[in-house]
């Protein structure tokens, strides 16, 4: 009998197609598994960033994992019923970040302060004397910040 | 009938966002530098995001369905304000617009986070995190180059003044509004709209802008129920153009 576990190991293998060594378990954005009397299979889902292209990619990438583990009846639904928000990136998954040489998002409680925007610990060196360049990089969930310790620009991925 | 009211705040907010993204991503290849290309077209992608979130909900309350309701129909039945559909002029204008949307943006967004409305209060939770982005590059620079050099602060002086009057059209208020006050829907246009000047003032008093009297200028309303510039009804064909040639194309 398939369990919501056994769903979510499977999930393990789809990524973020953008940050590839992120799954989305790690990522934080399947907000709920459930598995019906009949093995009706209900994934939810929640965007990352509302405009993010890569969203729609991956919930396509949910269904062919599912279909792939022979699972015939399913729905993977996305909605902002749970919205996202970069706390709910596991440890695990800031460790990929940072290997990934992505300096992941600062953990914060209650609202988020322009000081949690701007700061950012350099992946290449791990000083926290660093500045933010600009709020938008290469893809939605990237900011630009600059090293001021090894001189180097750095993307990270922004806390929201 | 507060759905009705609901309905009518919901296409505005969605409105404005789906035409202030297709005009942001007409910089994308054309900003005056790669950095502010860049943030011209991700804003224009959050933009169209936040947009088809809103219409989504719309269309859970009955409403058309995305696709349809962003793409098939006409100016005068568009509810955005007239300060979103403007063209993209130069670059000064484009960022003194961005600057004066966004902040009033993100005051609703804050605003709807504590709405009655549970859906809506959801969605504009998650979204004002991202407009808090937009803000913070508006602001950041519109206080460098708002001190900057004579040139680049008189040219952005001359925007402030021109976009100023659509501006306030943002906060034209509708005939629900009392309706949604009561309810618990939003704080109401003249709340926003007092938040907003304090929130401009404070970013502009850190340059050599000044904000011009509020009470000596007329604000541009009619955006809200359907009057619009001529720079509407062309853009609305491109976009049904681009749809109709694709209809399965990503916002
Ligand atoms: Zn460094």
């Amino acid at each position: 009998m398939l369990t919501p576990e056994h769903i979510r190991d499977f999930l393990d293998e789809v990524k973020d197609p953008e940050i590839p060594v992120l799954s989305l378990n790690d990522l934080g954005v399947i907000t709920g598994i459930e598995v019906a009397e009949d093995g009706f299979v209900t994934v939810r889902m929640t965007p990352t960033f509302a405009g993010c292209p890569a969203m729609e990619y991956m919930r396509a990438e949910v269904e062919q994992s599912l279909k792939r583990h022979g699972v015939q009846a399913f729905t993977v639904q996305m909605s902002f019923s749970e919205p996202w928000n970069s706390n709910k990136i596991s440890e695990k998954g800031r460790k990929a970040l940072k290997e990934f040489g992505l300096a992941p998002p600062q953990p914060y409680q209650g609202i988020l302060v322009l000081d949690i925007l701007e700061y950012a610990e350099c992946p290449n060196c791990h000083s926290t004397n660093t500045e933010m360049r600009t709020p938008f990089g290469p893809t939605l969930c990237r900011s630009m910040h600059f090293c001021l310790n090894c001189r180097q620009l750095f993307e990270q991925f922004k806390p929201l | 009938m507060l759905e009705n009211a609901i309905k009518d705040l919901l296409y505005k907010i969605a409105d404005d966002q789906l035409i202030l993204g297709h005009r942001n991503s007409e910089w994308t290849g054309f900003g005056p530098m790669l950095e502010e290309d860049i943030a011209f077209s991700s804003m224009a992608q959050d933009k169209l995001g936040h947009s088809l979130a809103f219409y989504t909900l719309l269309h859970q309350m009955g409403e058309g369905d995305p696709d349809t309701v962003a793409f098939m129909r006409n100016a005068d039945q568009f509810h955005n304000s007239q300060l979103v559909e403007l063209p993209i002029g130069e670059y000064d204008f484009s960022l003194i617009r961005h600057f004066l949307y966004d902040n009033a943006e993100i005051l609703r967004f804050e605003s709807l986070s504590q709405s009655t409305n549970e859906e809506i209060a959801k969605i504009a939770t998650k979204l004002k995190g991202e407009v808090r982005y937009h803000v913070l590059h508006a602001n950041t620079l519109v206080k460098q180059l708002g001190s900057a050099t004579q040139e680049s602060i008189s040219r952005l002086q001359q925007s402030l003044e021109y976009a100023l009057p659509f501006a306030l059209g943002i906060f034209e208020p509708s005939k629900h509004e009392q309706e949604l006050i009561d309810a618990g829907i939003y704080s109401g246009e003249a709340a926003l709209q007092n938040q907003w000047l304090e929130r401009i003032s404070a970013v502009l008093e850190k340059t050599h802008l000044k904000l011009p009297e509020i009470a000596n200028l007329q604000p541009v309303y009619g955006g809200r129920y359907g009057q619009h510039t001529e720079h509407l009804q062309p853009l609305l064909d491109e976009m049904a153009e681009v749809f109709k040639i694709d209809p399965t194309a990503e916002w």
